[in-house]
Protein backbone atom coordinates (compact mmCIF):
# COMPACT_ATOMS: atom_id res chain seq x y z
CA UNK A 1 0.00 0.00 0.00
CA UNK A 2 1.64 3.22 -1.11
CA UNK A 3 1.02 6.42 0.75
CA UNK A 4 -1.10 8.94 -1.10
CA UNK A 5 0.12 12.52 -1.34
CA UNK A 6 -1.18 14.53 1.55
CA UNK A 7 -2.83 16.98 -0.81
CA UNK A 8 -5.73 14.64 -1.69
CA UNK A 9 -6.57 14.02 1.96
CA UNK A 10 -9.32 16.53 2.61
CA UNK A 11 -10.77 17.37 5.97
CA UNK A 12 -14.05 15.73 5.02
CA UNK A 13 -12.65 12.28 4.30
CA UNK A 14 -11.34 10.29 7.18
CA UNK A 15 -10.20 7.50 4.93
CA UNK A 16 -8.92 7.34 1.40
CA UNK A 17 -10.75 5.42 -1.25
CA UNK A 18 -9.02 2.15 -1.96
CA UNK A 19 -9.93 -0.76 -4.25
CA UNK A 20 -9.67 -2.90 -1.12
CA UNK A 21 -12.87 -1.24 0.06
CA UNK A 22 -14.85 -2.99 -2.66
CA UNK A 23 -13.63 -6.34 -1.38
CA UNK A 24 -14.44 -5.25 2.18
CA UNK A 25 -17.89 -4.08 1.12
CA UNK A 26 -18.64 -7.40 -0.57
CA UNK A 27 -17.46 -9.43 2.42
CA UNK A 28 -19.41 -7.24 4.86
CA UNK A 29 -22.51 -7.62 2.73
CA UNK A 30 -22.21 -11.41 2.62
CA UNK A 31 -21.61 -11.44 6.38
CA UNK A 32 -24.70 -9.30 6.90
CA UNK A 33 -26.80 -11.68 4.85
CA UNK A 34 -25.49 -14.59 6.91
CA UNK A 35 -26.50 -12.70 10.07
CA UNK A 36 -30.12 -12.45 8.97
CA UNK A 37 -30.29 -15.97 7.50
CA UNK A 38 -31.87 -17.44 10.65
CA UNK A 39 -34.60 -14.80 10.48
CA UNK A 40 -35.17 -15.38 6.77
CA UNK A 41 -35.44 -19.15 7.22
CA UNK A 42 -37.75 -18.70 10.19
CA UNK A 43 -40.18 -16.60 8.15
CA UNK A 44 -39.83 -18.75 5.05
CA UNK A 45 -40.56 -21.97 6.96
CA UNK A 46 -43.47 -20.40 8.78
CA UNK A 47 -45.09 -20.03 5.32
CA UNK A 48 -44.52 -23.66 4.33
CA UNK A 49 -46.80 -26.63 4.88
CA UNK A 50 -45.52 -29.57 6.94
CA UNK A 51 -44.65 -31.53 3.80
CA UNK A 52 -42.37 -28.82 2.46
CA UNK A 53 -40.07 -28.20 5.39
CA UNK A 54 -37.34 -30.50 4.07
CA UNK A 55 -37.31 -28.36 0.96
CA UNK A 56 -34.71 -25.73 1.74
CA UNK A 57 -35.86 -23.24 -0.90
CA UNK A 58 -36.00 -19.74 0.52
CA UNK A 59 -39.20 -18.80 -1.21
CA UNK A 60 -41.78 -21.47 -0.44
CA UNK A 61 -43.10 -23.35 -3.50
CA UNK A 62 -46.67 -22.68 -2.41
CA UNK A 63 -46.68 -20.14 0.42
CA UNK A 64 -49.54 -20.46 2.86
CA UNK A 65 -50.71 -18.65 5.98
CA UNK A 66 -52.21 -21.88 7.34
CA UNK A 67 -49.63 -22.16 10.10
CA UNK A 68 -50.42 -18.66 11.34
CA UNK A 69 -54.14 -19.39 11.24
CA UNK A 70 -53.63 -22.64 13.15
CA UNK A 71 -51.35 -21.07 15.75
CA UNK A 72 -53.53 -18.01 16.28
CA UNK A 73 -56.88 -19.82 16.25
CA UNK A 74 -55.61 -21.89 19.17
CA UNK A 75 -56.10 -18.71 21.25
CA UNK A 76 -53.14 -19.25 23.55
CA UNK A 77 -50.73 -17.28 21.37
CA UNK A 78 -53.11 -14.34 21.24
CA UNK A 79 -53.34 -14.45 25.00
CA UNK A 80 -49.54 -14.66 25.46
CA UNK A 81 -49.07 -11.88 22.94
CA UNK A 82 -51.49 -9.64 24.85
CA UNK A 83 -49.87 -10.60 28.19
CA UNK A 84 -46.44 -9.65 26.91
CA UNK A 85 -47.71 -6.40 25.40
CA UNK A 86 -49.51 -5.38 28.58
CA UNK A 87 -46.54 -6.19 30.80
CA UNK A 88 -43.98 -4.50 28.57
CA UNK A 89 -46.11 -1.34 28.22
CA UNK A 90 -46.92 -0.99 31.93
CA UNK A 91 -43.33 -1.59 33.02
CA UNK A 92 -42.02 0.84 30.41
CA UNK A 93 -44.41 3.60 31.47
CA UNK A 94 -43.54 3.03 35.12
CA UNK A 95 -39.79 3.13 34.41
CA UNK A 96 -40.06 6.30 32.34
CA UNK A 97 -41.99 8.01 35.13
CA UNK A 98 -40.10 6.88 38.21
CA UNK A 99 -36.59 6.60 36.78
CA UNK A 100 -36.76 10.15 35.46
CA UNK A 101 -38.37 11.49 38.62
CA UNK A 102 -35.59 10.01 40.73
CA UNK A 103 -32.91 11.05 38.24
CA UNK A 104 -34.24 14.61 38.12
CA UNK A 105 -34.38 14.87 41.90
CA UNK A 106 -30.82 13.60 42.22
CA UNK A 107 -29.57 15.91 39.48
CA UNK A 108 -31.34 19.15 40.32
CA UNK A 109 -32.17 19.28 44.03
CA UNK A 110 -29.79 20.23 46.81
CA UNK A 111 -30.32 18.15 49.90
CA UNK A 112 -28.16 16.24 52.31
CA UNK A 113 -28.02 12.57 51.39
CA UNK A 114 -28.47 12.83 47.66
CA UNK A 115 -25.07 11.36 46.93
CA UNK A 116 -25.74 8.46 49.27
CA UNK A 117 -29.08 7.76 47.62
CA UNK A 118 -27.53 7.86 44.17
CA UNK A 119 -24.69 5.51 45.10
CA UNK A 120 -27.12 3.18 46.86
CA UNK A 121 -29.31 2.95 43.75
CA UNK A 122 -26.27 2.57 41.52
CA UNK A 123 -24.88 -0.22 43.70
CA UNK A 124 -27.92 -2.38 42.91
CA UNK A 125 -26.51 -2.73 39.39
CA UNK A 126 -23.85 -4.98 40.93
CA UNK A 127 -26.44 -7.50 42.09
CA UNK A 128 -27.44 -9.97 39.36
CA UNK A 129 -31.15 -10.71 38.96
CA UNK A 130 -30.39 -14.40 39.43
CA UNK A 131 -29.43 -13.71 43.03
CA UNK A 132 -32.74 -12.01 43.75
CA UNK A 133 -35.17 -14.45 42.13
CA UNK A 134 -35.30 -16.78 45.14
CA UNK A 135 -36.18 -13.96 47.60
CA UNK A 136 -38.60 -12.52 45.01
CA UNK A 137 -40.23 -15.93 44.63
CA UNK A 138 -40.55 -16.25 48.39
CA UNK A 139 -42.01 -12.75 48.65
CA UNK A 140 -44.43 -13.42 45.78
CA UNK A 141 -45.64 -16.65 47.29
CA UNK A 142 -46.20 -15.01 50.69
CA UNK A 143 -48.10 -12.10 49.19
CA UNK A 144 -50.04 -14.15 46.63
CA UNK A 145 -48.29 -12.63 43.63
CA UNK A 146 -47.37 -15.93 41.97
CA UNK A 147 -49.26 -16.35 38.70
CA UNK A 148 -50.28 -12.71 38.45
CA UNK A 149 -49.33 -9.85 36.14
CA UNK A 150 -48.07 -7.88 39.10
CA UNK A 151 -45.83 -10.78 40.08
CA UNK A 152 -44.21 -10.73 36.65
CA UNK A 153 -43.91 -6.94 36.57
CA UNK A 154 -42.94 -5.79 40.05
CA UNK A 155 -39.16 -6.38 39.92
CA UNK A 156 -38.79 -4.14 36.88
CA UNK A 157 -41.00 -1.20 37.80
CA UNK A 158 -37.94 0.98 38.42
CA UNK A 159 -34.40 0.41 37.24
CA UNK A 160 -31.06 1.69 38.45
CA UNK A 161 -29.89 1.77 34.83
CA UNK A 162 -32.71 4.18 33.94
CA UNK A 163 -31.90 6.46 36.88
CA UNK A 164 -28.24 6.45 35.90
CA UNK A 165 -28.97 7.18 32.23
CA UNK A 166 -31.55 9.90 32.84
CA UNK A 167 -29.52 11.68 35.54
CA UNK A 168 -26.78 12.45 33.03
CA UNK A 169 -29.30 14.11 30.76
CA UNK A 170 -31.10 16.08 33.46
CA UNK A 171 -27.74 17.47 34.52
CA UNK A 172 -27.47 19.15 31.11
CA UNK A 173 -30.79 21.00 31.60
CA UNK A 174 -29.92 24.66 32.39
CA UNK A 175 -30.90 25.75 35.90
CA UNK A 176 -32.09 29.08 34.50
CA UNK A 177 -35.02 27.35 32.81
CA UNK A 178 -36.11 25.76 36.06
CA UNK A 179 -35.61 29.00 37.98
CA UNK A 180 -37.72 30.93 35.46
CA UNK A 181 -40.53 28.40 35.84
CA UNK A 182 -40.26 28.70 39.63
CA UNK A 183 -40.66 32.47 39.34
CA UNK A 184 -43.69 31.87 37.14
CA UNK A 185 -45.25 30.03 40.08
CA UNK A 186 -45.03 26.44 38.88
CA UNK A 187 -44.56 23.91 41.67
CA UNK A 188 -41.64 21.50 41.61
CA UNK A 189 -43.65 18.64 40.16
CA UNK A 190 -44.89 20.84 37.33
CA UNK A 191 -41.38 22.12 36.67
CA UNK A 192 -40.15 18.56 36.29
CA UNK A 193 -43.08 17.40 34.19
CA UNK A 194 -43.61 20.47 31.98
CA UNK A 195 -40.14 21.99 31.69
CA UNK A 196 -37.46 19.39 32.34
CA UNK A 197 -39.06 16.27 30.80
CA UNK A 198 -39.60 17.76 27.31
CA UNK A 199 -35.92 18.70 27.24
CA UNK A 200 -34.74 15.12 27.61
CA UNK A 201 -37.03 13.36 25.12
CA UNK A 202 -34.18 11.74 23.16
CA UNK A 203 -32.99 10.02 26.33
CA UNK A 204 -36.57 9.13 27.26
CA UNK A 205 -37.17 7.50 23.89
CA UNK A 206 -33.96 5.51 24.23
CA UNK A 207 -34.96 4.37 27.72
CA UNK A 208 -38.46 3.50 26.50
CA UNK A 209 -37.14 1.32 23.68
CA UNK A 210 -34.61 -0.45 25.94
CA UNK A 211 -37.16 -1.11 28.63
CA UNK A 212 -39.82 -2.32 26.22
CA UNK A 213 -37.48 -4.68 24.38
CA UNK A 214 -35.96 -5.95 27.62
CA UNK A 215 -39.36 -6.84 28.99
CA UNK A 216 -40.70 -8.19 25.72
CA UNK A 217 -37.82 -10.67 25.46
CA UNK A 218 -37.52 -11.41 29.21
CA UNK A 219 -37.52 -15.12 29.97
CA UNK A 220 -35.95 -16.07 33.30
CA UNK A 221 -38.23 -14.39 35.87
CA UNK A 222 -41.52 -14.90 33.96
CA UNK A 223 -40.60 -18.60 33.63
CA UNK A 224 -40.17 -18.82 37.40
CA UNK A 225 -43.13 -16.80 38.59
CA UNK A 226 -45.81 -18.29 36.31
CA UNK A 227 -47.15 -21.84 36.17
CA UNK A 228 -50.62 -20.91 34.90
CA UNK A 229 -50.44 -21.08 31.09
CA UNK A 230 -52.92 -18.20 30.80
CA UNK A 231 -50.37 -15.89 32.40
CA UNK A 232 -47.34 -16.92 30.37
CA UNK A 233 -45.51 -14.20 28.49
CA UNK A 234 -44.82 -14.81 24.80
CA UNK A 235 -41.25 -16.18 25.23
CA UNK A 236 -42.30 -18.56 28.02
CA UNK A 237 -45.43 -19.57 26.11
CA UNK A 238 -43.44 -20.15 22.94
CA UNK A 239 -40.98 -22.32 24.86
CA UNK A 240 -43.75 -24.55 26.23
CA UNK A 241 -45.51 -24.59 22.85
CA UNK A 242 -42.32 -25.65 21.07
CA UNK A 243 -41.75 -28.49 23.53
CA UNK A 244 -45.23 -29.81 22.94
CA UNK A 245 -44.98 -29.50 19.12
CA UNK A 246 -41.69 -31.43 19.26
CA UNK A 247 -40.96 -32.08 15.56
CA UNK A 248 -43.49 -29.84 13.85
CA UNK A 249 -40.85 -27.29 12.98
CA UNK A 250 -43.11 -25.22 10.72
CA UNK A 251 -45.39 -24.60 13.71
CA UNK A 252 -42.47 -23.74 15.98
CA UNK A 253 -41.09 -21.33 13.36
CA UNK A 254 -44.50 -19.68 13.12
CA UNK A 255 -44.55 -19.18 16.88
CA UNK A 256 -41.01 -17.80 16.83
CA UNK A 257 -41.97 -15.46 13.97
CA UNK A 258 -44.94 -14.13 15.94
CA UNK A 259 -42.62 -13.38 18.87
CA UNK A 260 -40.12 -11.66 16.57
CA UNK A 261 -42.37 -9.56 14.33
CA UNK A 262 -43.13 -6.83 16.93
CA UNK A 263 -39.45 -6.19 17.67
CA UNK A 264 -38.67 -6.02 13.95
CA UNK A 265 -41.51 -3.53 13.46
CA UNK A 266 -40.18 -1.42 16.33
CA UNK A 267 -36.78 -1.50 14.66
CA UNK A 268 -38.20 -0.44 11.29
CA UNK A 269 -40.04 2.52 12.80
CA UNK A 270 -37.46 3.64 15.35
CA UNK A 271 -34.20 2.54 13.74
CA UNK A 272 -32.46 5.87 14.28
CA UNK A 273 -33.53 6.16 17.90
CA UNK A 274 -32.50 2.60 18.61
CA UNK A 275 -29.02 2.86 17.14
CA UNK A 276 -28.47 6.20 18.85
CA UNK A 277 -29.99 4.85 22.05
CA UNK A 278 -27.65 1.87 22.10
CA UNK A 279 -24.73 4.23 21.62
CA UNK A 280 -25.97 6.47 24.46
CA UNK A 281 -26.75 3.63 26.82
CA UNK A 282 -23.77 1.52 25.86
CA UNK A 283 -21.12 4.17 25.94
CA UNK A 284 -22.39 5.64 29.17
CA UNK A 285 -23.64 2.46 30.81
CA UNK B 1 -32.58 15.03 57.12
CA UNK B 2 -35.54 12.70 57.39
CA UNK B 3 -36.71 14.58 60.49
CA UNK B 4 -36.62 17.85 58.70
CA UNK B 5 -38.75 16.53 55.90
CA UNK B 6 -41.40 15.00 58.18
CA UNK B 7 -41.62 18.23 60.14
CA UNK B 8 -42.01 20.08 56.86
CA UNK B 9 -44.79 17.85 55.60
CA UNK B 10 -46.56 18.16 58.96
CA UNK B 11 -46.55 21.92 58.70
CA UNK B 12 -47.46 21.94 55.04
CA UNK B 13 -51.11 23.07 55.29
CA UNK B 14 -50.53 26.20 57.36
CA UNK B 15 -46.85 27.06 57.36
CA UNK B 16 -45.81 25.91 53.87
CA UNK B 17 -45.53 29.44 52.49
CA UNK B 18 -43.37 30.56 55.37
CA UNK B 19 -40.70 27.91 54.63
CA UNK B 20 -37.52 29.03 52.92
CA UNK B 21 -36.97 27.96 49.33
CA UNK B 22 -34.21 25.54 50.26
CA UNK B 23 -36.37 23.88 52.90
CA UNK B 24 -39.19 23.53 50.40
CA UNK B 25 -36.72 21.91 48.02
CA UNK B 26 -35.78 19.37 50.66
CA UNK B 27 -39.42 18.54 51.27
CA UNK B 28 -40.06 18.14 47.55
CA UNK B 29 -36.97 16.00 47.08
CA UNK B 30 -37.93 13.51 49.77
CA UNK B 31 -41.52 13.47 48.54
CA UNK B 32 -40.31 12.52 45.06
CA UNK B 33 -37.95 9.93 46.46
CA UNK B 34 -40.29 8.31 48.98
CA UNK B 35 -41.84 5.66 46.71
CA UNK B 36 -38.60 4.85 44.87
CA UNK B 37 -36.68 4.47 48.14
CA UNK B 38 -39.36 2.11 49.40
CA UNK B 39 -39.23 0.22 46.11
CA UNK B 40 -35.45 -0.19 46.03
CA UNK B 41 -35.42 -1.22 49.69
CA UNK B 42 -38.09 -3.88 49.29
CA UNK B 43 -37.23 -5.18 45.81
CA UNK B 44 -33.45 -4.80 45.74
CA UNK B 45 -31.75 -4.29 49.11
CA UNK B 46 -33.76 -6.57 51.36
CA UNK B 47 -33.73 -9.46 48.82
CA UNK B 48 -29.96 -9.08 48.42
CA UNK B 49 -29.45 -9.46 52.17
CA UNK B 50 -31.96 -12.30 52.24
CA UNK B 51 -30.11 -14.16 49.45
CA UNK B 52 -26.91 -14.05 51.52
CA UNK B 53 -28.78 -15.27 54.60
CA UNK B 54 -30.62 -18.06 52.73
CA UNK B 55 -27.29 -19.32 51.40
CA UNK B 56 -26.47 -20.21 55.01
CA UNK B 57 -29.64 -22.23 55.54
CA UNK B 58 -31.15 -25.58 54.67
CA UNK B 59 -34.53 -24.78 53.20
CA UNK B 60 -36.88 -26.78 50.98
CA UNK B 61 -39.58 -24.09 50.81
CA UNK B 62 -42.07 -26.20 52.82
CA UNK B 63 -40.50 -26.34 56.25
CA UNK B 64 -38.92 -23.25 57.87
CA UNK B 65 -35.31 -22.56 56.92
CA UNK B 66 -32.74 -23.86 59.39
CA UNK B 67 -29.37 -22.18 59.79
CA UNK B 68 -26.49 -24.45 58.83
CA UNK B 69 -23.58 -22.04 58.49
CA UNK B 70 -21.31 -22.62 55.53
CA UNK B 71 -22.54 -26.18 54.93
CA UNK B 72 -24.04 -25.29 51.49
CA UNK B 73 -20.73 -23.88 50.33
CA UNK B 74 -18.92 -27.00 51.53
CA UNK B 75 -21.38 -29.20 49.67
CA UNK B 76 -21.02 -27.04 46.59
CA UNK B 77 -17.24 -27.22 46.53
CA UNK B 78 -17.41 -31.01 46.88
CA UNK B 79 -20.07 -31.38 44.18
CA UNK B 80 -18.56 -32.67 40.90
CA UNK B 81 -21.58 -31.26 39.02
CA UNK B 82 -20.75 -27.78 40.30
CA UNK B 83 -17.21 -28.04 38.98
CA UNK B 84 -18.43 -29.25 35.62
CA UNK B 85 -20.92 -26.38 35.47
CA UNK B 86 -18.19 -23.98 36.55
CA UNK B 87 -15.97 -25.25 33.72
CA UNK B 88 -18.85 -24.97 31.21
CA UNK B 89 -19.66 -21.41 32.30
CA UNK B 90 -16.07 -20.29 31.92
CA UNK B 91 -15.80 -22.05 28.58
CA UNK B 92 -18.73 -19.95 27.35
CA UNK B 93 -17.05 -16.86 28.74
CA UNK B 94 -13.42 -17.44 27.82
CA UNK B 95 -14.08 -18.62 24.28
CA UNK B 96 -17.24 -16.66 23.50
CA UNK B 97 -15.95 -13.25 24.60
CA UNK B 98 -12.70 -13.14 22.54
CA UNK B 99 -14.45 -14.49 19.44
CA UNK B 100 -17.27 -11.98 19.66
CA UNK B 101 -14.94 -9.05 20.44
CA UNK B 102 -12.57 -9.79 17.55
CA UNK B 103 -15.41 -10.45 15.10
CA UNK B 104 -17.32 -7.32 16.05
CA UNK B 105 -14.20 -5.15 15.95
CA UNK B 106 -13.18 -6.35 12.47
CA UNK B 107 -16.70 -5.82 11.16
CA UNK B 108 -17.01 -2.38 12.76
CA UNK B 109 -13.54 -1.36 11.54
CA UNK B 110 -14.45 -1.98 7.91
CA UNK B 111 -18.07 -0.91 8.24
CA UNK B 112 -16.84 2.46 9.50
CA UNK B 113 -15.10 3.06 6.15
CA UNK B 114 -18.09 2.21 4.03
CA UNK B 115 -20.41 4.95 2.92
CA UNK B 116 -22.49 3.18 0.32
CA UNK B 117 -25.27 1.21 1.99
CA UNK B 118 -23.74 1.81 5.44
CA UNK B 119 -27.04 2.01 7.33
CA UNK B 120 -28.47 -1.01 5.52
CA UNK B 121 -25.50 -3.29 6.19
CA UNK B 122 -25.34 -2.07 9.78
CA UNK B 123 -29.01 -2.94 10.16
CA UNK B 124 -28.36 -6.49 8.88
CA UNK B 125 -25.80 -7.04 11.62
CA UNK B 126 -27.86 -5.33 14.30
CA UNK B 127 -31.21 -7.08 13.70
CA UNK B 128 -30.37 -10.34 15.56
CA UNK B 129 -29.71 -8.30 18.72
CA UNK B 130 -33.38 -7.29 18.83
CA UNK B 131 -34.77 -10.80 18.63
CA UNK B 132 -36.13 -12.84 21.53
CA UNK B 133 -33.42 -15.28 22.66
CA UNK B 134 -35.99 -17.94 23.54
CA UNK B 135 -37.50 -17.77 20.02
CA UNK B 136 -34.18 -17.73 18.17
CA UNK B 137 -32.90 -20.65 20.24
CA UNK B 138 -35.57 -22.76 18.56
CA UNK B 139 -34.61 -21.55 15.09
CA UNK B 140 -31.00 -22.50 15.75
CA UNK B 141 -32.06 -25.77 17.29
CA UNK B 142 -33.83 -26.54 14.04
CA UNK B 143 -30.72 -25.59 12.05
CA UNK B 144 -28.68 -28.08 14.08
CA UNK B 145 -31.03 -31.04 13.55
CA UNK B 146 -29.71 -34.18 11.86
CA UNK B 147 -30.29 -34.46 8.08
CA UNK B 148 -32.61 -34.05 6.27
CA UNK B 149 -34.31 -31.61 8.70
CA UNK B 150 -31.37 -29.47 9.78
CA UNK B 151 -30.15 -26.90 7.29
CA UNK B 152 -26.51 -26.98 8.38
CA UNK B 153 -26.32 -30.74 7.98
CA UNK B 154 -28.10 -30.54 4.62
CA UNK B 155 -25.49 -28.03 3.46
CA UNK B 156 -22.66 -30.24 4.72
CA UNK B 157 -24.24 -33.11 2.78
CA UNK B 158 -24.33 -31.04 -0.40
CA UNK B 159 -20.57 -30.57 -0.16
CA UNK B 160 -20.11 -34.25 0.54
CA UNK B 161 -19.14 -33.70 4.19
CA UNK B 162 -20.31 -36.03 6.96
CA UNK B 163 -23.31 -35.00 9.06
CA UNK B 164 -22.51 -33.61 12.51
CA UNK B 165 -24.42 -34.39 15.72
CA UNK B 166 -24.20 -30.78 17.08
CA UNK B 167 -26.58 -30.50 20.05
CA UNK B 168 -26.59 -34.28 20.58
CA UNK B 169 -22.86 -34.43 21.11
CA UNK B 170 -20.95 -33.91 24.34
CA UNK B 171 -18.22 -32.11 22.39
CA UNK B 172 -20.23 -30.00 19.96
CA UNK B 173 -23.20 -29.09 22.13
CA UNK B 174 -21.59 -26.23 24.00
CA UNK B 175 -19.94 -24.57 20.95
CA UNK B 176 -23.22 -24.92 19.03
CA UNK B 177 -25.10 -23.04 21.76
CA UNK B 178 -22.30 -20.52 22.15
CA UNK B 179 -22.51 -19.71 18.43
CA UNK B 180 -26.17 -18.73 18.95
CA UNK B 181 -25.25 -16.42 21.80
CA UNK B 182 -22.38 -14.82 19.84
CA UNK B 183 -24.73 -14.31 16.88
CA UNK B 184 -27.32 -12.59 19.07
CA UNK B 185 -24.87 -10.23 20.78
CA UNK B 186 -22.68 -9.29 17.82
CA UNK B 187 -24.84 -6.41 16.54
CA UNK B 188 -24.73 -4.56 19.85
CA UNK B 189 -20.94 -4.81 20.04
CA UNK B 190 -20.56 -3.62 16.45
CA UNK B 191 -22.68 -0.53 17.16
CA UNK B 192 -20.63 0.29 20.25
CA UNK B 193 -17.34 -0.16 18.38
CA UNK B 194 -18.70 2.03 15.57
CA UNK B 195 -19.54 4.75 18.09
CA UNK B 196 -16.03 4.46 19.50
CA UNK B 197 -14.44 4.66 16.05
CA UNK B 198 -16.56 7.65 15.09
CA UNK B 199 -15.46 9.46 18.24
CA UNK B 200 -11.82 9.40 17.12
CA UNK B 201 -11.17 12.78 15.45
CA UNK B 202 -10.37 12.47 11.74
CA UNK B 203 -7.42 14.83 12.19
CA UNK B 204 -5.53 12.11 14.10
CA UNK B 205 -5.68 9.86 11.07
CA UNK B 206 -4.72 12.63 8.69
CA UNK B 207 -1.78 13.67 10.79
CA UNK B 208 -0.59 10.08 10.97
CA UNK B 209 -0.96 9.71 7.22
CA UNK B 210 0.95 12.89 6.58
CA UNK B 211 3.68 11.45 8.76
CA UNK B 212 3.71 8.48 6.40
CA UNK B 213 2.17 5.85 8.67
CA UNK B 214 0.52 2.91 6.90
CA UNK B 215 -3.02 1.74 7.66
CA UNK B 216 -1.82 -1.06 9.92
CA UNK B 217 0.45 1.25 11.89
CA UNK B 218 -2.43 3.72 12.34
CA UNK B 219 -4.63 0.89 13.58
CA UNK B 220 -2.02 -0.33 16.04
CA UNK B 221 -0.70 3.01 17.29
CA UNK B 222 -3.76 5.25 17.20
CA UNK B 223 -7.07 3.44 16.75
CA UNK B 224 -6.61 0.55 19.17
CA UNK B 225 -5.15 2.60 22.06
CA UNK B 226 -7.92 5.18 21.72
CA UNK B 227 -10.54 2.43 21.68
CA UNK B 228 -9.28 0.89 24.91
CA UNK B 229 -12.14 2.16 27.13
CA UNK B 230 -14.72 0.94 24.58
CA UNK B 231 -13.01 -2.43 24.35
CA UNK B 232 -12.84 -2.85 28.12
CA UNK B 233 -16.51 -1.99 28.42
CA UNK B 234 -17.42 -4.54 25.76
CA UNK B 235 -15.20 -7.27 27.24
CA UNK B 236 -16.91 -6.80 30.60
CA UNK B 237 -20.38 -6.53 29.08
CA UNK B 238 -19.88 -9.62 26.96
CA UNK B 239 -18.30 -11.60 29.83
CA UNK B 240 -21.26 -10.82 32.07
CA UNK B 241 -23.60 -11.91 29.28
CA UNK B 242 -21.88 -15.27 28.84
CA UNK B 243 -21.65 -15.74 32.59
CA UNK B 244 -25.43 -15.36 32.85
CA UNK B 245 -26.30 -17.41 29.76
CA UNK B 246 -29.59 -19.25 30.28
CA UNK B 247 -32.34 -18.65 27.68
CA UNK B 248 -30.47 -20.30 24.81
CA UNK B 249 -29.33 -23.33 26.80
CA UNK B 250 -32.72 -23.91 28.40
CA UNK B 251 -34.52 -23.81 25.05
CA UNK B 252 -31.96 -25.64 22.92
CA UNK B 253 -31.69 -28.57 25.32
CA UNK B 254 -35.21 -28.58 26.76
CA UNK B 255 -35.57 -32.38 26.58
CA UNK B 256 -32.59 -32.70 28.96
CA UNK B 257 -31.75 -29.17 30.16
CA UNK B 258 -28.01 -28.62 30.12
CA UNK B 259 -27.40 -31.96 28.42
CA UNK B 260 -26.15 -34.16 26.96
CA UNK B 261 -24.59 -35.32 30.25
CA UNK B 262 -24.53 -31.75 31.66
CA UNK B 263 -21.90 -30.72 29.11
CA UNK B 264 -23.73 -27.54 28.14
CA UNK B 265 -25.09 -26.62 31.57
CA UNK B 266 -24.17 -23.10 32.77
CA UNK B 267 -24.33 -21.87 36.35
CA UNK B 268 -27.68 -20.08 35.98
CA UNK B 269 -29.35 -23.25 34.69
CA UNK B 270 -27.94 -25.16 37.67
CA UNK B 271 -29.35 -22.45 39.98
CA UNK B 272 -32.74 -22.70 38.27
CA UNK B 273 -32.87 -26.48 38.60
CA UNK B 274 -31.63 -26.53 42.20
CA UNK B 275 -34.16 -23.89 43.23
CA UNK B 276 -37.22 -24.64 41.13
CA UNK B 277 -36.95 -28.33 40.25
CA UNK B 278 -35.38 -29.71 43.46
CA UNK B 279 -36.59 -26.89 45.75
CA UNK B 280 -33.22 -26.79 47.55
CA UNK B 281 -33.57 -23.05 48.07
CA UNK B 282 -30.66 -22.66 50.51
CA UNK B 283 -28.28 -24.58 48.28
CA UNK B 284 -29.43 -22.61 45.22
CA UNK B 285 -28.89 -19.34 47.10
CA UNK B 286 -25.30 -20.35 47.80
CA UNK B 287 -24.87 -20.87 44.04
CA UNK B 288 -26.28 -17.39 43.35
CA UNK B 289 -23.77 -15.93 45.82
CA UNK B 290 -20.98 -17.63 43.87
CA UNK B 291 -22.36 -16.10 40.66
CA UNK B 292 -22.42 -12.72 42.37
CA UNK B 293 -18.81 -13.08 43.54
CA UNK B 294 -17.63 -13.88 40.01
CA UNK B 295 -19.52 -10.88 38.59
CA UNK B 296 -18.16 -8.70 41.36
CA UNK B 297 -14.61 -9.78 40.60
CA UNK B 298 -15.06 -8.98 36.90
CA UNK B 299 -16.48 -5.51 37.66
CA UNK B 300 -13.67 -4.77 40.09
CA UNK B 301 -11.19 -5.89 37.45
CA UNK B 302 -12.72 -3.41 35.03
CA UNK B 303 -12.43 -0.56 37.53
CA UNK B 304 -8.85 -1.54 38.32
CA UNK B 305 -7.83 -1.60 34.64
CA UNK B 306 -9.56 1.72 33.94
CA UNK B 307 -7.89 3.35 36.93
CA UNK B 308 -4.37 2.13 36.18
CA UNK B 309 -4.64 3.55 32.70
Amino acid sequence: MTTAPASIVTAATKYRFRPGLIVAWTLLFIGGIIMVTPLIFMFSTSLKSAGQIYDLRLIPASPTLDNYIRVLSDGRFVRWFLNSSLIAVVVTVSCLFFDSLVAYTLAKFNFAGRKVIFLAILSTLMIPTEMLVIPWYLMSSKLGWLDSYWGIMFPGMMTAFGVFLMRQFFETVPNDFLEAARVDGLNEFQIWWKIAMPLVTPALSALAIFTFLGNWTAFFWPLIVTTDKDLYTLPVGLSSFAVEQSIQWEMIMTGAAIATIPTLLIFLFFQRYIVRGVMLGGVKG
Amino acid sequence: MLNQSTVGVGQKPRAWDRLSISTKQIVWAWTFLAVPILFFSVVRFYPTAEAFYLSLTDWDFLRPASFIGLENYRTLLADPLFWQVFRNTFTYLLIGTPISIVLSFVIAYYLDRIEFGHAFIRALYFLPFLTTAAAMAWVWRWFYQPPPIGIINSLLGMFGLPAQPFLRSVDQGLPAIMATAIWAGLGFQIIIFLAGLRAIPATYHEAARVDGLGEFAILRKITLPLLKPTTIFLVVFSSIGFLRIFDQVYNMTSNDPGGPLNTTKPLVLMIYQTAFSSYQMGYASAQTVVLFLILFAISMGQLWILRSR
